[in-house]
């Protein structure tokens, strides 16, 4: 009895350290100590399951062995750019654990109460959907598959045939258990097919929201797992992770203006192409020579960077015009859309991961009030988050978005390859306003000529 | 292995997890957007805690050599999950300098 005591103790101090590590997460100062503390907590969590009475350790030990080779190797191994991938993955391997845990709970005891089988129901279920579909969310990202929607005719009925299918096997086989060990296999493998099927008519630009949600089911997975083994500390780390997962897709559905239902049933691309007011006015570009004696004359500089600026393996040369500029005296930040990169708060990874210090990172809402100070904002691989349409064209498809205002600045420096339309298929008007020059050429290349000039003048 | 609910039990962990929710959601909200992917692969790590199910599930089914390899299973797999979840993240997290660390790394 009182080596439970100890155990449950220790659970409630576990459930107090992910509190403490997700509470630190709030700033960048704190952030790593938070990490360590939130692992500190697990640890404990699973220092406290083994002394359990009557365990057998063997193969424990195995599986904790294999499970931490290869979670080290993967997690060391992964670049920053790879990051929603490696998220999607991890995501899918706590879903099948969830998964097998039900199967082995059932197995070994296939009679349990109503109240237990519906837990075991549901951490197979939504363990089964989130392992797949963190899989299929995962190929799509590697373009091991098309990141296009994939559909055919049908599919929401089909869809909505496999959710039908689901839920009355569920409902029969909670009602009876121990006799239905097939349709347990059934609802398994429904549950693993569904999750094929409900990712792959989804874009490949949004599955950063279907992580993000997949996410928020394995925290619920885990919930029901507490649920079957009575353990208060599943339950609260469980609802803690599905809070942070509704909570972030909540974030992305609105930056990206548009319904969690639009993102998952639509397959963006499909929507129909709004006409939206035809642009009037010219072009002005721009020689990187020209562009630099603006830049030099510059008191303050905005980069607003988008994924493009990845793509080219972009961020440590801008991170070293940063540098000139701010010798130059200006003052230099970055302007960072929250759908920027490819999944919510990437490109601040991607560049810190070149050395800008976080000071210079600034989130929209913080730049926006005062944009019409800046002298310059330099747009880098980015275009929807700056295209002023977004305000009052109607028309526009992207009509409502929050956008970074850079057409309010003094002047803005589109760096961009050709005139194509960006993601959502708009042309964008910020390229014809008359405070606007455009920088032809690759990102890169262009960024290396402007930190040329600053390095000759000097 | 498992522990037989009844409706009082089930009512206090409903509440535990109601209330579960509103601090987490509380907590969330306070991160700021730079910090949303190791936010994102921190909470995923956490949701790795199913390793404690793994582990039961395993350790608690002697007699079964089904339930031992799934168990196993599951324990690698949520250990992944976990060590992966927390390297990954810490990594992510090194990454991030203020400006007198960034300068005097030079």
């Amino acid at each position: 009895m009182s080596l439970n005591i100890f155990i449950s103790i220790t659970y409630i101090i576990a459930s107090v350290l992910f509190i403490i590590g997700l509470k630190q997460l709030s700033s960048p100062l704190t952030a790593k100590r938070a990490n360590l503390i939130s692992a500190l907590g697990m640890l404990l969590a699973i220092v406290a399951t083994m002394l359990t009475k009557g365990l057998e350790f063997q193969w424990i030990f195995v599986g904790l062995a294999i499970g931490t080779v290869i979670g080290v190797f993967i997690a060391l191994k992964v670049a920053m750019t790879g990051m929603p991938q490696m998220v999607a993955l991890l995501n899918g391997s706590g879903g099948l654990a969830s998964v097998l845990v039900g199967w082995a709970s059932y197995h070994y005891q296939p009679a349990s109460s109503l109240l237990t089988t519906i837990s075991t129901y549901l951490a197979v279920l939504i363990g089964g959907i989130t392992f797949t579909g963190s899989v299929v969310a995962w190929a799509k990202l590697q373009e091991v598959i098309t990141g296009k929607p994939i559909k055919f005719v049908g599919q929401n009925i089909v869809n909505s045939l496999l959710l039908l299918a689901l839920i009355g096997a569920g409902i029969i086989y909670c009602m009876n258990p121990a006799e239905n060990y097939p349709l347990f296999i059934v609802i398994l493998t429904v549950s693993l097919i569904f999750g094929v099927m409900s990712v792959i008519p989804i874009g490949g630009a949004d599955m950063p929201v279907v992580i993000s949600l997949l996410n928020s089911y394995s925290g619920m997975a885990g919930c029901a797992t507490g649920f079957v083994l009575n353990n208060s500390m599943l339950i609260v780390a469980g609802a803690l992770v599905g809070a942070s997962g509704i909570i972030l897709t909540q974030i992305m559905c609105k930056a990206m203006n548009r319904s969690l239902a639009n993102v998952l049933f639509s397959g963006f691309g499909s929507v129909s192409t709004a006409k939206s007011t035809a642009i009037k006015g010219e072009v002005k570009s721009l020689k990187p020579e020209d562009a630099y004696l603006i830049l030099e004359a510059a008191r303050s500089v905005v980069f607003v960077p988008g994924y493009g600026l990845a793509v080219a393996q972009a961020q440590h040369v801008v991170r070293e015009l940063a540098e000139l500029l701010e010798k130059n005296g200006a003052e230099v930040k970055f302007a960072i859309h929250p759908v920027a990169g490819r999944m919510p708060g990437h490109m601040n990874i991607l560049l810190a991961e070149a050395n800008v210090p976080y000071e210079q990172l600034a989130e929209m809402d913080s730049i926006n009030p005062t944009i019409e100070t800046i002298d310059v904002a330099v747009v880098i691989g980015a275009n929807d988050v700056v295209n002023p349409a977004a305000r009052h064209d109607k028309a526009s498809p992207i009509y409502g978005m929050p956008i970074i205002n850079v057409d309010k600045a003094k002047t803005v420096f589109v760096l961009k390859r050709s005139m194509a339309t960006g993601f959502a298929g708009v042309e964008n008007e910020l390229f014809y306003y008359d405070n606007t020059r455009m920088i032809f050429g690759d990102a890169k290349q262009t960024v290396q000529a402007l930190v040329a000039e600053f390095k000759s003048s000097v | 292995m498992e522990t037989q609910l009844d409706a009082l039990t089930l009512i206090d962990l409903i509440f535990l997890f109601v209330i579960a929710i509103f601090l987490g959601a509380e907590l969330i909200s306070k991160v700021p957007s730079t910090l949303h992917t190791p936010l994102m692969s921190g909470s995923n790590a956490i949701s790795g805690i199913t390793i404690v199910g793994a582990i039961l599930a395993t350790g608690l089914t002697p007699g079964s050599t089904f339930c031992t390899v799934l168990g196993t299973l599951a324990v690698a797999f949520a250990t992944i999950n976990v060590v992966g979840g927390y390297v990954v993240t810490d990594r992510m997290l090194g990454m991030f300098k203020s400006k007198q660390a960034a300068g005097g790394k030079k």
